[in-house]
């Protein structure tokens, strides 16, 4: 059995999961694939975050991806960072930055087996701060330079590709030399808040060819999370597993202790238990029958027949779901244009699921956004060519298929 | 290192670097490195056959090569 083989029946702990450890955030980005704002009152506490770590070290997760939300708005983050680290659960945290002063920074660079990701969705902070608020922008610049200045190794800049960034690349690679960081980008997702803006943001289907040629050519010191496998099809496989690891080699644990099959499917449909229940995360991982479902093999659908689906498969299950695509066919921003198809084929009696998650500080459509903002298009009338958004914190991120004997 | 059905997960905690053992006798040939003299008489005790050795050398170079396992001092 080929190794890919072995993923979509699922391994006996996730490669690394995404834990979400708050949602709340002092930023109110319009993409936010978990809709964050608020404290949810039923966060797990403090001693319940170091039974999921311990539980964790027991399974040999080797690292998590830690976001939120922002993570470090937690008055206990610093404090589970460093009790994972002290039990070889090494972390890898996504931020804002807006906790990252020099002294945290000099903290951070004493610890071993953290990273640490900036997130930057402007080169400029006119693109950046229209999606991710006023000032966010001169704040991830202010905690890379606290990060440089502390002698932190390769911290991460990462990014969500969006129609105004792909133009960027270069800008961004450059930024990452400047603060002596890895470039780190990913694809922009209709999940959470991004439901709202996806339309407008994900890249064009000419961008979506930019960015394949530009990964191809520059691929190798940039870190994707494996988020753009569906771009494979252009041709030349990209680095690293192309492949839908959800629940299979990957999963989320949102701040309440719920488990989802992936970091971008947020649903009661995706919901497959909560780790406060008797068996605990393992018990979810292993027992759960929403991940039995998915790691049984899955039909291509109306896929199967097309030359480039060994190389994509499908593309990824959240990007057809929150835009009301059928889960055997084609992702919405598939190279082919059969996505555009199938989105134009929607009707008004299509429907479209929006998560039953959402933490905004806001209301959807009200309050300030920095985004002209449209309702979704009608599903009768044709939809527009659409690319797309990050696989933000993908477990597989920087894994090498090395070491192995075939 | 976790055993999965394939063979193991290795992961390097210092380099980060997560290699797949892709089957058992791999998992036997890295482990058994630590008690054998050379990689030769590893992969004798872990019974690979001759045939495969130049497969099996191809994977530990790999792993050399990522910082994974080092040549003894």
């Amino acid at each position: 059995m080929k190794l890919v083989d072995h993923f979509q029946h699922g391994l006996s702990s996730p490669i690394c999961l995404t834990w979400e450890l708050t949602y709340a955030c002092n930023l109110a980005c319009v993409h936010c694939l978990s809709s964050s704002g608020r404290r949810d009152p039923r966060e797990l506490t403090t001693d319940e975050c170091k039974a999921v770590i311990d539980e964790l070290a027991r399974m040999q997760v080797f690292y998590v991806n830690v976001g939120g939300g922002e993570p470090t708005v937690r008055p206990d983050f610093w404090e589970l960072l460093d009790y994972a680290v002290d039990h070889d659960v090494g972390v890898k945290f996504s931020t804002n930055g807006v906790r990252l002063d020099e002294r945290r920074a000099a903290r951070l660079a004493a610890t071993d087996y953290v990273d640490v990701q900036i997130s930057l969705d402007g080169a400029t902070a006119e693109v950046n701060d229209a999606v991710r608020g006023p000032g966010s922008h001169a704040t991830a610049l202010r905690a890379l330079a606290n990060l440089a200045d502390a002698g932190f190794a390769k911290p991460k800049i990462s990014v969500v590709m969006t129609r105004h960034n792909v133009d960027q690349l270069d800008a961004f690679a450059e930024l990452a030399d400047r603060f002596g960081a890895q470039l780190r980008i990913t694809r922009l997702r209709p999940s959470g808040r991004g439901a709202d803006v996806w339309d407008e943001l994900h890249p064009t289907a000419a961008q979506q060819r930019t960015l394949y040629e530009w990964l191809v050519a520059n691929g190798d010191g940039v870190l994707t999370g494996d988020s753009f496998f569906h771009l494979s099809a252009y041709g030349e496989a990209l680095p690293g597993l192309n492949l839908c690891g959800a629940g299979r080699v990957v999963c989320l644990i949102d701040p309440v202790g719920d488990v989802y099959a992936c970091p971008f499917a947020i649903h009661e449909e995706f919901r497959a238990g909560n780790v406060r229940a008797p068996g605990g995360f393992a018990g979810v991982w292993r027992d759960s029958e929403l991940f039995a479902d998915l790691r049984r093999p899955q039909t291509g659908g109306a896929c199967t027949s097309c030359s480039a689906f060994d190389s994509c498969r499908g593309g990824c299950m959240a990007a057809k779901f929150f835009t009301g695509l059928p889960l055997d066919g084609p992702d919405p921003e598939c190279v082919r244009g059969f996505g555009e198809q199938a989105l134009a084929a929607r009707t008004a009696g299509t429907p479209v699921p929006r998560s039953d998650v959402d933490h905004s500080r806001t209301r959807r459509g009200r309050g300030p956004v920095p985004l002209t903002l449209t309702a979704r298009r009608p599903p009768s009338r044709p939809a527009p060519a659409r690319p797309d958004r990050a696989c933000d914190e993908h477990p597989l991120a920087g894994f090498v298929p090395a070491g192995t004997a075939s | 290192m976790r055993p999965e059905p394939f063979g193991a997960l290795l992961y390097h905690f210092g380099t980060r670097r997560l290699s797949f053992l892709k089957t058992p006798q791999l998992v036997a040939v890295v482990t058994g490195l630590a008690d054998h003299p050379d990689v030769h008489a590893a992969l004798f005790a872990a019974d690979v056959p001759a045939a495969q050795h130049p497969a099996y050398l191809r994977a530990l170079a790999g792993l050399r090569g990522n910082g994974t396992i080092e040549e003894r001092a």
